[in-house]
């Protein structure tokens, strides 16, 4: 007998939720927890969101330092890396999220198997630790020879007031070839990772975005990626297709990237966005100061990645491009129909929630519901407004103390370098017919009506949901798995994929499927009750009657 | 080709540290703190750090690692953090409900100076803390030490907070195990029950880091010890710490303050380390040593007698935690086996530099604290190279690039699992570790024969 359980709507989950919190959180929280409402396509409510973690609440979130270093540059294989503090920092971000580099030849440069850091100890704490990164950086320079250095701040250099922009100043000095830069990127900087992300992206337009005219990469249409991260390989798929398609891709930033595709990246005609929340800021700034139009994609899902091939296909507006996109998707789509068909049929209805990062959440609906997974609920643990509620909300957002701490740069055009790959008549016509650039709807214009959107789910939130709306798969971070799967409900890992990958693009996509049908139709869960305990009545019988 | 510009040539370095043979105190406290019945970790400071310490003991066990944070943002970082902490605080006990919190700090509380007995103190006046329930910590931050240094604060913390010395004795042996797997714990356990010696264990986490699944998430597992028995140990007829590094301290508080007489011992890892454990135990105890521990150490020494021509004369590098290696060293000292090079991030001092010179005679490189990294290690294997390594995930890039075997017997490992299931102390742990050995060793002997030489008996 299958158990039957009573699901609560969703305001009576919210309402039961809050009431074990104190008066001041509940109040926190109500705004935080939404009821997706979506009778006029763009008219969602409004959510609570980049806003402080509440003190003591076991959270999903990390920090500034783990957006800035981890996310952003961590998958950048030829910018040596210098953490600057003590040594925790440096060793937790080291190969833990799995982004996969694979260097052209055995002898070019490939940093990210190299853990740096300056180790700091309380004498650097109490007498100032530059002297210690200066050396730091003469022992790098004389071992590696890198072209690029990152130096990147943790909480107890910002608080003792080690200035590591005047540090990398002045060994760049020292090192003319070598282009050194530093992030204040300390962890408690902003709410959540997101102000790491920021962070990053403004020092790699100011400091190397753009300085590099001459390189460029042979092909008609140039593009580059921007919030792709390669973990498991996923931008490995994506080179495939882009190329397959007659694409160029110049940089993906940052994944499987180099400095050279980064210094040059102003070279392309187009940039595309994927993880709109960690770089949208980079898209926005390259748009102002080179004239490079962006729009977001998604790869993560089948019909996704045609989606968006078939948008940069239009944005060139050329017939050969557009016809061999086509048969691109055609020949993929054909592979993949096989096995999505066939895992659809074990896993249509079955129910999934998913807390993740400030974008995954959205994304990976998509292939969900490919193979006919419905989504009870999903937030994000450091988006944005806009990522829920989309771009348009941009202007009425409230900047509080905790995102007024990170630079906004202002950025003017070019007076040489900026070129409008499109002239603004143009873009204009386009976006008449229809064309979007420069948008994003955010993740609950594209959720049913009535669906929990939860921003910055908490320990105590999730096994509250899983209690009451028993989903047969959760998606969340490393932290949330076991958590989950103590209870017998299969949990996917979509920061790190479970040591899997890749899960963009199409193969991407059939690999997603093969793993969600494991997931819910494997035995292993089935043991999680021995038969003892689901019939506890003891009624022994005699084995000669029998 | 992933290490490819690590040279050969050894550099000196005063400043840089690459490949971290350590990481920080904090990770090591929350470890420390789960071994207690009922107590939830807590971080005071920029929620990041909890995030990753939680991550990495996540990824270290495989199972859920729960750990609260106070959530620093930059405010708290310029007004202090107290009013973060008693937040916490009443949100922890509304919510979670623990009997115990256990607070580690961070670098960033501890560059502010918040002062957490203060604070405490604030919670309490406050009338926060309910009836019965603790909120302690300890002061871990990661500008000193490391891992191992944070376990050995909060181990303090717990005798700090809860040793009593009521001057009623009880027939109790302490036993203060420093940083070690679940699976060692249960070890070391076993060995105690197995003589009839009453014991007190702490911390215990066996049974809450390597937790069954029967289809309920508890917040609060059944292992780990409850703090009457912690109070109790300070009436204890005495103790025995094992690992130097690990306990010395709370070995050395519970003397002073309960007047324990404690024994420090190394962690009984291989014959000659469990043998100098068992023989404590049994004279401290009172007891006589049974024939099932006999038949336990007569296995392993029947296997090593069978099997020494595979591992004598082997050589060997370590890396790992200092307590963890002078065992380790001590188990392939036993097996004949030679030993090359020892390497420990943490700042484990110069006398335990000295004495891991003294176990490992001649001609073996000793290094311990700053610069005593995988970069350094992996330039003193290309040197000269061993025939094994014993040491932690990361040395997977080394085993790789240099093909050299690796043993995977510290901290984190991330990529297997076992060590929280499948002990190395006592004798049946050094029977597991002798196997592992063997299996490895044995493999490559097959692996590396030419045709003729393949055999089928060995």
């Amino acid at each position: 007998m299958p158990v039957v359980h009573e699901t609560p709507t969703a305001e009576e989950f919210k309402t039961e939720v809050l009431e074990k919190y104190s008066s001041k959180v509940a109040k926190k929280r109500s705004k935080q927890i939404i009821i997706n409402k979506v009778e006029n396509k763009e008219d969602v409510p409004e959510i609570l969101a980049n806003s402080r973690t509440i003190p003591g609440i076991i959270t999903m979130r990390g920090c500034a330092y783990a957006g800035c270093k981890g996310v952003v540059l961590g998958p950048t294989r030829d910018i040596l890396q210098i953490t600057h503090g003590p040594i925790g920092c440096g060793f937790y971000s080291w190969l833990t999220r799995r982004n996969q580099t694979k260097p052209v030849t055995d002898q070019d440069e490939n940093y990210i198997t190299y853990a740096m850091s300056t180790d700091l100890q309380e004498d650097e704490i109490i007498f100032g630790g530059e002297k210690k990164l200066r050396a730091a950086i003469d022992e790098a320079v004389a071992i590696f020879h890198p072209k690029a250095i990152g130096i990147f701040a943790t909480c107890p250099v910002g608080l003792i007031g080690d200035d590591v922009h005047a540090v990398a100043r002045a060994m760049e000095e020292k090192y003319p070839d070598i282009n050194i830069f530093g992030f204040s990127c300390e962890g408690y900087k902003g709410v959540s990772q997101s102000a790491g992300h920021h962070v990053a992206n403004n020092k790699v337009f100011t400091d190397v975005v753009g300085i590099n005219d001459t390189f460029t990469k042979p092909g008609k249409f140039k593009l580059n990626i921007l919030g792709e991260y390669n973990i498991g390989g996923d931008a490995f798929e994506i080179e495939r297709i882009v190329a397959d398609c007659g694409l160029t891709l110049h940089s993906t930033f940052s994944g499987n990237s180099t400095y050279e595709e980064f210094s040059s990246a102003q070279n392309v005609d187009l940039n595309v966005v994927m993880c709109h929340r960690s770089i949208n800021y980079l898209a926005e700034m390259m748009d102002k100061k080179y004239g490079i139009p962006w729009f977001k994609v998604n790869f993560v899902g089948a019909e996704a990645t045609s989606k968006s091939l078939r948008k940069i296909a239009q944005f060139y507006q050329d017939d050969e491009l557009i016809k061999k996109t086509e048969a691109v998707i055609e020949r993929e789509m054909a592979e993949v129909e096989k096995v999505r068909l066939d895992v659809k049929s074990r896993c249509e209805g079955k129910t999934a929630v998913l807390y993740v990062g400030g974008s995954r959440a959205h994304h990976y609906q998509e292939l969900l519901g490919e193979i006919g997974l419905n989504i009870l609920s999903a937030g994000y643990e450091f988006a944005h407004r806009d990522d829920y509620e989309g771009r348009k909300v941009l202007g009425s957002i409230v900047i509080d103390a905790d995102s007024r701490n990170i630079e906004e740069l202002t950025i003017e055009a070019d007076p040489k370098r900026y070129k409008p790959r499109i002239s603004a008549e143009e873009r204009a016509k386009r976006e008449k017919d229809g064309f979007e650039f420069a948008d994003y709807h955010g993740m609950m214009s594209e959720m049913p009506g009535e669906t929990l959107i939860i921003d910055d789910c908490n320990h105590y939130e999730l096994e509250e949901l899983l209690d009451r709306f028993h989903p047969d798969l959760v998606c969340a971070g490393v932290k949330e798995k076991y958590v989950v799967q103590k209870r017998g409900i299969p949990m996917k890992q979509l920061h790190s994929y479970d040591y899997m990958g890749p899960f963009a693009g199409y193969k991407g996509a059939v690999n997603f499927y093969r793993e969600i049908d494991r997931l819910l139709n494997c035995n292993a869960f089935k043991f999680t009750k021995a038969p003892w305990d689901t019939d506890p009545e003891l009624s022994a019988t005699y084995g000669f009657n029998s | 080709m992933l290490l490819r510009h690590t040279p050969k040539e050894i550099v000196e370095r005063s400043a840089l540290t690459i490949n971290p043979a350590k990481t920080c105190q904090p990770v090591g406290a929350m470890y420390a703190a789960l071994g207690i019945h009922r107590c939830l970790p807590h971080s005071h400071g920029s929620q990041g750090c909890c995030a990753y310490h939680r991550s990495a003991l996540t990824r270290h066990y495989a199972e859920p690692i729960m750990g609260s944070t106070s959530s620093f943002t930059e405010g708290a970082s310029v007004f202090g953090g107290q009013s973060n902490m008693l937040e916490s605080i009443n949100n922890i006990f509304t919510l979670y409900d623990p009997d115990i919190i256990a607070v580690n700090t961070t670098c960033l509380s501890e560059v502010i100076g918040d002062d957490l007995k203060q604070i405490i103190n604030r919670a309490i006046v406050d009338n926060k803390i309910p009836p019965g329930k603790t909120v302690m910590f300890a002061s871990t931050p990661s500008f000193k030490g490391s891992h191992v240094t944070g376990y050995a604060n909060m181990l303090t913390a717990m005798v700090q907070n809860f040793a009593e010395k009521t001057g009623a004795k009880n027939n109790y042996v302490t036993l203060l195990p420093s940083f070690i797997e679940p699976s060692d714990m249960s070890e070391i356990k076993h060995i105690a029950a197995e003589m009839g010696v009453q014991y007190i264990m702490y911390p215990d986490t066996s049974g809450v880091v390597n937790a069954p699944m029967d289809g309920k998430f508890h917040m609060y597992p059944k292992g780990g010890t409850p703090k009457e028995l912690i109070r109790a140990s300070g009436d204890s007829r005495s103790a025995i710490a094992l690992g130097r590094v690990g306990t010395f301290q709370a070995a050395q508080l519970l003397d002073t303050k309960c007047k324990v007489k404690t024994d420090i011992l190394d962690l009984p890892i291989g014959i000659t380390a469990t043998d100098a454990f068992v023989d404590t135990l049994r004279k401290t105890a009172g007891v006589t040593v049974p024939e099932s521990i006999n038949t336990e150490r007569g296995q392993l020494v029947d296997v090593l007698c069978d099997k020494a021509q595979y591992v004598y004369g082997k050589k060997v590098s370590l890396m790992g935690d200092p307590d963890t290696l002078y065992g380790l060293v001590q188990f392939c000292k036993d097996a004949g086996m030679r030993i090359l090079h020892v390497v420990t991030g943490t700042p484990a001092g110069a006398k335990w530099d000295r004495r891991m010179k003294e176990l490992t005679g001649e001609g073996t490189i000793v290094k311990s604290g700053a610069q005593a990294d995988l970069f350094y290690l992996h330039q003193l294997l290309q040197n000269d190279r061993p025939d094994l390594l014993f040491g932690n995930t990361y040395c997977k890039y080394i085993s790789r690039d240099m093909d050299i075997p690796l043993i995977r017997t510290a901290f984190p490992i991330y990529d297997r699992i076992g060590h929280s299931y499948v002990p190395i102390t006592g004798y049946r742990g050094g029977l597991n570790l002798l196997i592992k050995v063997l299996d490895i060793l044995m493999e490559r002997q097959d692996r590396d024969a030419p045709e003729e030489k393949f055999e089928l008996v060995m």
